[in-house]
């Protein structure tokens, strides 16, 4: 980190343009609280994507419009939001078997750490000062077909997300598929994490020197 | 047959001290608030509430927990950017919590309701809330078995009812409504109307009524975001 030209590489909407560029036509999808949900903006021209949203909707549509907010349609981060013509409601149970029995085909989450062999963490820093809250994070990751991971490549105070082992509590083992950071995508192949794209600027060694985890060309 | 009662009161009446209590809702979306200010109101305390989230603000949950009604909550997600407290009395070891994963307290709640003592779920395999937990292995993986959770009583919050208590929900606000209907041994519903039995198509019933007990039409029914906007505090009514 003592280089002087810090590259900041991809804003976070082209982080987002590239997961959704990523996202393939009929998918149904599933979006984290925050930053993955930018990815419905930019998802292209004819595809149709149908967004899952755990607390029961299938066929989310946007953001509700201020002055018809409908404090009984909400999305997972409980948002007001709309739903599509086609769209469903179902309970907790049913939204669940969807995700749990794998017919959810990608699922986009944020991160505090991804390790080399694709485990994440993304529910807890383990202090014990934090209130625990888990969510639906644990069931996405364990059933949902496809995780992508949409995150800074580092921290705040510079230290790398993408590591060898998590010191955070996991959310999962062996389930992320692609890590798309503002240096890179990443694809985890194998128990090994693979450079797919680098941003402008970035070579693959200084993602490498911006990174605790081992990358491989 | 008629499950239909006058008001909430009548609704809540005979819950007792030590009681396993659902209550629906996923943040205010379905959250029956005028049934928990009714056991505000009513008193019975050590409860053990199974809930998504732990409330907002100071009204509905959050009211129940702050009144001191409850000794342990089960839920997925406790914080929220307007709970303050739950996360008081959780730092202060005055209120339990069991941190259930969304999908895998739905499930234990419907198996609850099934008859289905436990279960296995991929779910938690290598994380910390697997720990102490049965882990077997079918066909190659992982799973973690999980109990099945049933209540004494569930409060929920429903569209339209009619009086054999068959129950329609509006939109995401049915989030688990249906299946702590069926998990709990009084289920009590508060709906937005009461409507004459032959009205809702049986096609178009979500719970049926067999899994409700008692029903209450609060056809006007606070919004709980607008209530803690407003920083309103319920502290109920002396009986």
């Amino acid at each position: 980190m003592e280089s002087n030209n810090k590259i900041t590489g991809w804003s976070t909407s082209e982080m987002a343009q590239k997961v959704a560029m990523d996202i393939h036509d009929g998918a149904y999808v599933n979006l984290g609280i925050g930053i993955p949900e930018m990815v419905t903006g930019f998802i292209p021209e004819g595809r149709e994507v149908i967004y899952h949203t755990e607390n029961g909707l299938l066929g989310m549509g946007k953001v509700a419009q201020s002055g018809s907010e409908d404090p009984e349609l909400v999305n997972a981060g409980k948002k007001y939001v709309t739903a599509i013509p086609g769209a469903a409601y179902f309970h907790h149970a049913d939204s669940f078997a969807m995700i749990r029995g794998g017919h959810i085909d990608i699922c986009v989450l944020g991160a505090y750490q991804v390790s080399e062999e694709g485990d994440l963490a993304n529910w807890s820093t383990g202090n014990p000062n934090d209130i625990p809250a888990v969510g639906g994070a644990m069931d996405l990751v364990a059933g949902v077909k496809t995780i992508f991971v949409i995150t800074k490549h580092t921290t705040k105070t510079g230290a790398s997300k993408i590591v060898k082992s998590c010191t955070y509590p996991l959310t999962g083992k062996n389930v992320v598929s692609r890590i798309y950071t503002n240096l890179s995508i990443l694809d985890v192949v194998d128990k090994k994490l693979f450079v797919r794209k680098l941003a402008p600027g970035v070579s693959f060694e200084y993602l490498q020197q911006q990174t605790e985890a081992t990358l491989n060309q | 047959m008629n499950k239909i009662v006058n008001s909430a009161k009548e609704a809540v009446a005979g819950i007792f001290d030590g009681a396993t209590v659902m209550i629906s809702g996923f943040g205010e979306a379905g959250s029956p608030v005028e049934l928990i200010h009714a056991l505000v109101d009513q008193g019975a305390k050590n409860l053990t509430v199974v809930s998504n989230n732990a409330g907002s603000g100071h009204v509905g949950l959050a009211a129940l927990i702050e009144n001191r009604q409850v000794k342990k909550i089960l839920c997925s997600f406790p914080r929220t950017a307007i709970s303050v407290v739950f996360p008081e009395l959780y730092r202060a070891g005055e209120i339990e919590l069991e941190l259930v994963p969304q999908g895998t307290l739905a499930e234990r709640i419907r198996a609850g309701g099934a008859g289905v003592p436990a279960f296995y779920t991929p779910t938690t395999v290598n994380t910390p809330l697997a720990e102490g937990k049965e882990i077997r292995e079918f066909d190659g993986k992982q799973y973690v078995m999980e109990k099945a959770i049933q209540a004494d009583f569930a409060l929920v919050k429903c569209a339209t009812a009619d009086k054999y208590g068959n129950l329609i929900y509006n939109k995401t606000a049915r989030n688990f409504g249906p299946v702590m209907c069926m998990a709990a041994k009084t289920t009590i519903a508060q709906t937005k109307e009461v409507v004459e039995l032959g009205s809702i198509n049986p096609e178009h019933v979500i719970t049926p009524g067999i899994f409700v007990n008692r029903v209450v039409e609060i056809s006007n029914p606070a919004d709980e975001s607008k209530l803690v906007a407003e920083n309103v505090k319920y502290h109920g009514i002396k009986q």
